[in-house]
């Protein structure tokens, strides 16, 4: 996360775990509303997201466009392998904007050492 | 993500799809080239790979492709169907069993696995061949019915070699386990995605929005061979809730026109996201809008008359249209003729049933000892109404044994090849029926008699033919009703059992005294021996591991009798008896005494008074019934019951299969509606009782086990002549 600097003291930044699913929906809509009605800028951080399917792709959509009637700010960052895939199979990384973060696997170095 | 109910459902219809698969397989190996057949085993592969597609389950999916890619060729000619190509699908179907397993136990293959599939791939590639090379990325991937391919049009066409896509999908599509994007990926198996927009203007804002309710669409520019009907099938599962338009490549402007008015997107908006997929140019867009515009003011014709009048739409498209649509409707109709459903739930309807019948005995015997005209009239109809539910109860359960025959194509195909011999199998009586947990536990007996009469029954071909019978052996599997019981036959035109051999041995294990007297028969059973399981030296029937005993076992746990017949050089018959039914029956009771018994009916031939009819003139043992010599039994001594007896006795005469008895007893008591209840392991050794039941009064009746009957009866008679010739000598 080394690019990314929390200039902004309002900020918040929320890492969302495990599953992006449907099983998970419900829960994640009223926890990020939340989590967005508390700052001006929220960072949500994708890195550790397992498993992303079409209801969780819906509810980025989601909280990036209350975000915009807000006024507010949603960045996602560090997008995991398979929010990377899900971006590019539905042509959706322009709607969003963030930088995509190519993650690779932990390779080579961790197993040598 | 996956239901585990949706699950097992693609579990069940792969299973059945790939007995079918096996079934044509095995045909085609035999009589190479129909063109239906080949067809049922392309749409089998076809089926699983696009529903496991919808699962995800991409292993599968891209092993059955490969052999779906083989199933087009040879579909369409360019390869010739041989028997090595067959076998080489029998691996290939093997393996998905294999696969499928897996997905139903939630394992994952072991690496010996994955490798047999790439092995088995590679195998199938080399059938491309060359013409692969031209055609890699379509890979002859053009499934269904190819000939609806749609004509194209030129005039006032849209540009693009693409089709259209446009899908909206549904609120609910979520809740029913699905995943939009998984028909996208599953739309990769036969083409190429050129552009995909994520249509998301239908999510509401934050405060509206049921994070489980689905409100995507996609617009796709899609690159493929397939035709229509082939894309179609793809959003099978979600036609219901999904709106899907179609449109073919080069489609009439109109037809873009007509789409966007139907979809519930704003037209601008619409027509910057088909220009975004590339679908449209600006102009093509520009004119279309302007075209609605001039029609704008007039009234809204039915689309049908459009689509006609306009002619939107090939006659093709339309007429696969139409063929897509009574497919549907045919299946939706053989759908509402079949339920599945739960065995454990027709077990418990059958105790239900059970319980219903002892209920009703005993009211019948309350109206009875009331003296109530009207009561014991009412009590009769609702007795014969419980009849009723019981034998269509009964009849659920009834299931064809074909199903289980045909299983040993199979086995016959692969057991002769090991073996090298070339055998036919053929089937009778499939249509014959038998209670399903019957089915479910005969086909391990079954396979094992199957096994030994291919492996030891039939001689192999150069012996066959110096024997002179036709190279190629025969098995037969043969099925039908008999007294109430069903008989389940495996014959072989083999060498027959050898007699002396069976003797010899059986005198070495101690199972027979030297020098003992016996009818072929009994020598042919004694491989039924426990004895014998191990046999190496007998050489006509052994050693898989299972002996014959353990198969004797088996069915006699089914309350069914096995027996072997001969003819040295000809051949042999097994035959397996079995109860129709292992719940309720139809009973005769008899009183005997103070007790009463139970006789199955089916096996009652008649009843006769002792004295009027039949005339002792064996000792006891033999009655004469019409010049017919009868061995008897009276059921008083037999169960050594006490008390006076009485003045008119009275002969009920048994048959079980080939044997006849008479069973002597005090009172004929009539039919009664027998639920059978087993009995404790205290009586296992008593092979006359085959269980009990509740009579109506809430006292137990035994029911008599004839076949165990008639076995100890003609065991003790033949005991008693042997001592008696001693005794004689």
């Amino acid at each position: 996360m080394a690019n990314v600097k929390n200039k902004n003291r309002q900020s918040q930044r929320i890492v969302i775990q495990g599953e992006l699913t449907i099983y998970t929906a419900m829960e994640l809509k009223n926890k990020l509303l939340v989590d967005l009605s508390v700052t001006e800028e929220l960072e949500l951080d994708l890195s550790e997201v397992g498993e992303i399917d079409a209801a969780g792709l819906q509810l980025l959509v989601m909280i990036k466009q209350e975000a915009t009637t807000l006024g507010k700010v949603v960045r996602f960052t560090g997008h995991s392998p398979v929010v990377v895939k899900l971006l590019d199979l539905s042509g959706l990384a322009g709607f969003f904007g963030d930088p995509l973060l190519i993650v690779y696997p932990s390779t080579v170095e961790g197993k040598s050492i | 993500m996956i239901p585990d109910e949706y699950l097992q459902t693609f579990v069940i219809e792969c299973r059945e799809l790939l007995e079918q698969m096996e079934e044509a397989l095995l045909i085609v190996e035999q009589s190479a080239d129909d063109p239906e057949i080949i067809n049922a085993i392309f749409r089998a592969a076809h089926t699983i790979k696009g529903s496991a597609g919808m699962f995800g389950l991409d292993p599968i999916v891209v092993f059955t492709h490969a052999s779906e890619s083989v199933l087009d060729r040879v579909r369409s000619g360019d390869i010739a169907m041989s028997s090595i190509l067959a076998s080489l699908f029998l691996e290939a179907h093997d393996h998905l069993s294999v696969l499928i397993n897996h997905v139903a136990e939630g394992s994952y293959p072991s690496d010996d696995t994955d490798s047999r599939g790439k092995r088995l791939i590679t195998q199938l590639e080399t059938y491309l061949g060359d013409k692969m090379l031209d055609q890699v990325s379509a890979s002859a991937e053009v499934p269904m019915a190819n000939e609806s391919r749609v004509e194209r049009e030129e005039s006032d066409a849209v540009g693009t070699d693409y089709w259209h896509l446009s899908l909206r999908f549904g609120p609910e599509v979520f809740r029913n386990g699905m995943d939009p994007f998984s028909f996208v990926r599953c739309l990769s198996s036969v083409g190429n995605i050129v552009q995909l927009v994520t249509i998301i203007d239908a999510i509401p804002a934050a405060e509206d929005m049921d994070p489980e309710s689905c409100y995507l669409g996609f617009e796709i520019s899609f690159d493929s061979d397939a035709d229509k009907l082939a894309i179609e099938n793809i959003f099978n599962f979600v036609r219901s809730d999904c709106s899907i338009h179609i449109l073919p490549p080069r489609s009439k402007t109109s037809e873009y026109k007509h789409l966007i008015m139907e979809l519930p997107e704003q037209e601008m908006r619409l027509g910057e996201i088909l220009v975004k997929c590339g679908t449209l140019t600006p102009k093509e867009l520009n004119n279309i809008l302007l075209f609605q515009l001039d029609q704008g003011n007039e009234p809204q014709q039915p689309i049908g008359e459009v689509l006609v009048e306009q002619q939107l739409v090939s006659p093709r498209v339309v007429a696969a249209a139409l063929e897509k649509q009574k497919q549907v409707k045919d299946n939706k109709k053989n759908e509402a003729n079949l339920i599945r459903v739960d065995a454990e739930k027709l077990d418990e309807l059958i105790n239900l049933v059970g319980e219903l019948i002892i209920a009703g005995a005993g009211t019948n015997l309350i109206a009875r000892s009331a003296r109530m005209t009207e009561l014991i009239e009412s009590t009769e109809t609702l007795s014969r109404l419980v009849e009723e539910v019981r034998d269509s109860a009964l009849a659920l359960r009834m299931v064809q044994i074909g199903g289980t025959f045909n299983r040993f194509q199979r086995v016959v195909r692969d057991v002769s090849k090991e073996l090298g011999k070339d055998i036919d199998l053929v089937i009778s009586g499939a249509e014959t029926e038998l209670d399903k947990t019957v089915v479910d536990k005969i086909g391990d007996p079954l396979t094992h008699l199957v096994r030994n009469s291919m492996d030891h029954g039939i001689e192999s071909a150069e012996l066959r033919i110096a024997r002179g019978k036709p190279a190629r052996g025969t098995l037969k599997l043969n099925a039908y009703h008999d007294a109430g019981s069903i008989v389940i036959e495996v014959i072989d035109d083999g060498g027959g059992l050898n007699k002396e051999k069976i003797l010899k041995k059986a005198i070495e294990r101690g199972l027979v005294t030297e020098g003992a007297n016996l009818t072929d028969k009994e020598i042919y059973s004694l491989i039924f021996e426990a004895g014998f399981s191990t046999a190496d030296v007998v050489s006509n029937l052994s050693g898989r591991g299972v002996g014959m005993d353990v198969v004797r076992r088996n069915i006699q746990a089914l309350r069914g009798t096995v027996d072997l017949d001969s003819m040295e050089g000809q051949g042999s018959i097994v035959r397996i008896r079995l109860p129709l039914t292992l719940a309720i029956i139809d009973g005769f009771m008899v009183g005997v005494g103070n007790a009463a018994y139970v006789i199955p009916l089916d096996m009652v031939v008649e009843c006769i008074e002792l004295k009027a009819w039949a005339s002792d003139e064996g000792d006891g043992k033999y009655l004469n019934l019409r010049g017919e010599v009868l061995p008897y039994r009276r059921l008083r001594d037999h169960f050594a019951m006490k008390g006076a007896t009485v003045q008119r006795e009275n002969v009920v005469v048994v048959r079980y299969g080939e044997h006849k008895a008479g069973l002597v007893v005090d009172k004929l008591m009539g039919e009664f509606q027998t639920v059978i209840k087993p009995l404790g392991k205290l009586f296992k050794g008593e092979k006359s009782i085959g269980g009990f039941t509740i009579l109506g009064s809430g006292e137990v009746a035994l029911i008599v086990d004839v076949p165990g009957l008639m076995g100890q009866i003609e065991h003790e008679n033949e005991v008693n002549e042997i001592t008696l010739a001693a005794v004689l000598k």
